[in-house]
């Protein structure tokens, strides 16, 4: 019923129907759109490395977070400490290190879109403390525009474009890195 | 080319200068307009306040005072814009389309009209350049800090255009004095305080003359200036243009 | 209500905490400024934004049918609310239907409009916002004085006490990153034990079904993940025709609210997860019937940034509590008097026309001609001060009048200038509360003229 009033109110409320602009391509920089991601990625407080100067992925991951005990992943290159297949989101408040496979990047603004069959659990890239990312070098474009062309938003049923750390600046516009989300986000150039 | 000049009624009372300047300005670079004595005020007071049926007589007024010139003339950007875009209540006769295209503000008529390239004008002083809003970003006087356009600023060309002159640059360039009209006695506070904050950027930047386009925003700064007994002047940007110290 | 100049008087009281709130939004705005112009067709977006916001209007019924029916298809649940009291029942319950009883939720203005919290705790139902600054306004008890930085209007110090006295942090310490460690800690918990998360919406897409929701914290998708059930609430104005139009939007969003060139999250929501429930609630609340108003229908395209709250010298000046409104400052001042003209007639005075909301905003509202336009119904529909309109109507009638204008004129300068200054500037002289006035000249311009030119 609500439906139907709604609607019927809007319909003799709207305007006159104006037409739907198109979207023209923006021209791009001249630099490779990688250099620009990582420029872009490193001012969003994100880490950028190329995996080609380490040891493999697991090796790296091991390097760079000695301390972590629990270390979530569902890549075949990476050991796993939880059974990603067999848990419940909740227990993946453990996590201390999730690792991912990123799809495609976003240079204008050091995004990176995770699409759901990646994450296996839609809450691991949140509630891990510090998030990794694979990305291929070769799966950047410069901007959001040609990004949306790119991929499929509803291929699952959930979707992210993750551009750094979680962060805030809530109190008195100071910036703390590592609100509720993950603390650190490492993204490896493949 | 019939010009007229179209004095705001608080420069035509409280600050004739401002007009004389501007006439003498513009008989300078060989333009005479005509001042019809008829004309009292464009309605802006009290359509602002809400009351642009009370202001009804004065459009009609200005219209039937103004309509037979090519250009009318003004130094007050508030007082174009207002005819300009607010005009469009009356029946849009032809008389009225004209006057809401060719009513101008001193510096547009100066750059665009008489297109001026150069001024025989000296001013040796360090003048803070405040923008007032209606000029800048309603009649698009300069580009504004807002918008990614090129930078431009009509009331600087002109300034620069001066000999002596020094402009002195500002940490909030476009930033609003919080005079807005009926504005200043209806919010005093947040005015007075708008004010005071423009002047102390005015201070930080060591200015001897705070300059602009309209007066009713200088007549909100002197009026603190001079509550502070700051020795910081303000003068109408027409006086500067036709001073020759 | 008080009116607004009142509440921008008590706020200016504290000139130096006055002048901290200014600096901390003018940094905001200065962010923007940076990051709008680093993008060389900042201007062209924000023109096809606008235009692709004109278009969904003038088709938004058929593009919330669109929109729901692909929702639907998506395993979606959609309802559809007239007004904030039905808003409120049918989230009730779905939570009801669903027995949640612990709720988190992230930011959602359009929550705060209908007062949801309010209405859930009435109903026994716990709701935690995960926001950090909503959270800390929660905590505190009062309303958000911004809609992207909820707790703008506090300082370090204020946080600290609250938080010592609520987390039982250390008295004294108002680091904010310790502070933010405590609340991070605070809410993990509450999104462990969440039944159901509570979402807004920023963008709604008719051609796939889904909704985009922005977040730097990601704090909304810690809710919506770990929660049986996940309700995102939308306003009608939210949709958007295609997926590729989120490539403007999201151009825009972050770079106008914070000079971010992107939120840290954007989480696309499609269908629920397995064994998990998703609805959507669309709202009017007062919707259709700005849409109806030719003269503020535009102000629908909003895409809650708040860059016009940052640039407003008046807002950064008096708080977004001085507004009493949901939604403060300029865009606040154009959509709630539309809502209830009387009750907010003063807003769109707490303004000096600058222009500059205009400006900065990503859909190009005119803001300050609807402000324009809103004061002329006021005092049409009889709100303004019934004084003031005498005052008007006598100015109108003198200033049309050549003869009374220069006989006014005359007069009023010979006062001032005979007048002792304990007459001039006596209290009712408001002008002269921190200004002085013009010094009279003895001769006005046309009377020079005349002199001058004319003899």
């Amino acid at each position: 019923m609500s439906k139907k009033k709604m609607l019927s109110a809007i319909k003799t409320a709207k305007p006159p129907l104006s037409s739907m602009p198109a979207v023209p391509p923006f021209p791009t920089e001249q630099r490779p759109a990688s250099e620009i991601f990582g420029a872009q990625a490193a001012q969003s407080g994100s880490r950028v490395l190329l995996a080609a100067d380490f040891d493999g992925i697991s090796q790296a991951i091991h390097f760079l977070y000695p301390q972590a005990r629990c270390i979530a992943s569902p890549l075949p290159q990476v050991t796993s400490g939880i059974e990603l297949k067999n848990c419940e989101p909740s227990d993946l408040q453990a996590v201390d290190v999730a690792v991912l496979n990123g799809q495609l990047g976003v240079a204008e603004n050091g995004a990176v879109w995770i699409a759901e069959e990646d994450m296996v659990h839609r809450v691991l890239p949140f509630i891990t403390q510090h998030l990794v990312l694979l990305l291929p070098q070769d799966q950047i474009v410069y901007n959001m525009h040609e990004a949306y062309q790119q991929i499929t938003i509803d291929e699952g049923g959930f979707g992210l474009f993750v551009a750094g750390p979680s962060k805030t600046a809530d109190i008195e516009q100071s910036l703390v890195i590592g609100a509720q989300a993950a603390r650190s986000l490492t993204i490896f150039l493949t | 080319m019939k010009t007229a000049l179209f004095i705001p009624c608080y420069i035509d009372q409280f600050y004739p200068q401002v007009g004389i300047a501007t006439l003498q300005l513009l008989e300078r670079l060989g333009c005479e307009p005509h001042f019809p004595e008829a004309q009292t005020c464009c309605g802006q007071p009290m359509a602002n306040t809400g009351c642009e049926q009370e202001a009804q007589e004065s459009y009609q007024h200005f219209v039937k005072v103004f309509q037979h010139y090519d250009y009318v003339v003004t130094p007050s950007g508030s007082c174009a814009y207002h005819v300009r875009k607010h005009y469009d209540v009356l029946e849009q006769t032809e008389a009225v389309q004209h006057l809401r295209r060719n009513t101008l503000d001193l510096a547009e008529f100066l750059l665009q009209v008489l297109k001026i390239k150069s001024l025989d004008a000296r001013f040796p002083a360090r003048v803070g350049l405040h923008q007032s809003c209606h000029g800048l970003r309603g009649l698009r006087l300069g580009s504004g800090s807002e918008r990614n356009i090129k930078e431009y600023s009509a009331l600087r060309t002109l300034l620069n255009m001066v000999d002596g002159i020094e402009i002195a640059e500002l940490q909030r360039p476009d930033e609003c004095c919080g005079f807005g009209g009926t504005f200043a006695i209806q919010e005093p506070d947040i005015s007075v305080k708008m004010g005071k904050d423009r002047i102390a950027d005015h201070q930080r930047a060591a200015v001897e003359v705070i300059t602009a386009g309209d007066m009713s925003c200088l007549m909100h700064l002197e009026g603190i200036l001079r509550r502070q007994q700051s020795p910081i002047q303000v003068k109408h940007i027409a006086e500067i243009l036709n001073s020759q110290v | 209500m008080k009116a607004h100049p009142i509440k921008a008087a008590a706020f200016l009281q504290n000139e130096a905490r006055a002048d901290w709130h200014d600096e901390s939004l003018w940094f905001v705005r200065a962010k923007r400024d940076k990051a709008a112009h680093e993008i060389p067709e900042w201007e062209q977006l924000r023109e096809l934004a606008s235009q692709i916001k004109d278009h969904t209007l003038s088709r938004l019924d058929d593009y919330l049918e669109d929109f729901e029916r692909h929702a639907l298809e998506n395993g979606v649940q959609v309802h559809w609310a007239e007004d904030a009291a039905a808003h409120n029942r049918i989230i009730q319950s779905i939570l009801k239907k669903h027995r949640a009883r612990r709720v988190v939720k992230s930011k959602s203005m359009l929550t705060e409009e209908c007062q949801l919290n309010a209405y859930l705790e009435q109903h026994d139902i716990e709701v935690v916002d995960t926001d950090l600054g909503e959270r800390i306004i929660q905590m505190r008890g009062e309303p958000p004085s911004h809609i992207v930085m909820p707790a703008i209007h506090l300082k370090k110090e204020e946080v600290g006490q609250l938080f010592h006295e609520q987390l039982r942090t250390e008295k004294g310490a108002t680091d904010p990153k310790y502070l933010t460690e405590a609340a991070r800690q605070h809410l993990r918990h509450s999104f462990l034990k969440a039944d159901a998360a509570i979402t807004g919406v920023n963008f709604a897409i008719a051609e796939t079904g889904g909704v985009v929701v922005c977040t730097n914290e990601g704090n909304a998708d810690m809710g919506t993940h770990l929660a049986r059930v996940q309700i995102h609430c939308m306003g009608i104005e939210k949709i958007i025709p295609q997926t590729k139009h989120l490539g403007v939007f999201t151009r825009l969003l972050a770079r106008s609210a914070t000079g971010q060139p992107s939120t840290i999250y954007t989480s696309h929501y499609h269908r629920p997860r397995p064994g998990a429930a998703m609805h959507i609630v669309i709202v009017d609340n007062g919707r259709s019937k700005q849409l109806s108003r030719p003269d503020f229908r535009n102000s629908l395209k909003c895409i809650r940034c708040g860059a016009c709250i940052n640039t407003c010298p008046i807002y950064r000046r008096s708080g977004g509590h001085s507004y009493g409104s949901t939604v403060p400052g300029p865009i606040g001042s154009i959509l709630t008097p539309g809502l209830d003209l009387k009750k907010y007639s003063s807003l769109p005075f707490a303004s000096t026309l600058c222009g500059s909301c205009s400006d900065v905003c990503p859909v190009k509202i005119d803001i300050h001609e609807q402000l324009y336009r809103w004061r002329q119904i006021i005092t049409r529909e009889g709100h303004l001060p019934r004084t003031k309109k005498w005052v008007m109507k006598i100015a109108g009638s003198i200033l049309s009048r050549p003869g009374w204008y220069e006989q006014a004129g005359k007069t009023a300068r010979r006062l001032l200038r005979g007048l002792p200054r304990i007459l001039v500037y006596a209290p009712l002289n408001i002008w002269g509360k921190g200004r002085e006035l013009p010094p009279p000249p003895r001769q006005s311009f046309r009377e020079w003229y005349r002199k001058n030119r004319e003899e």
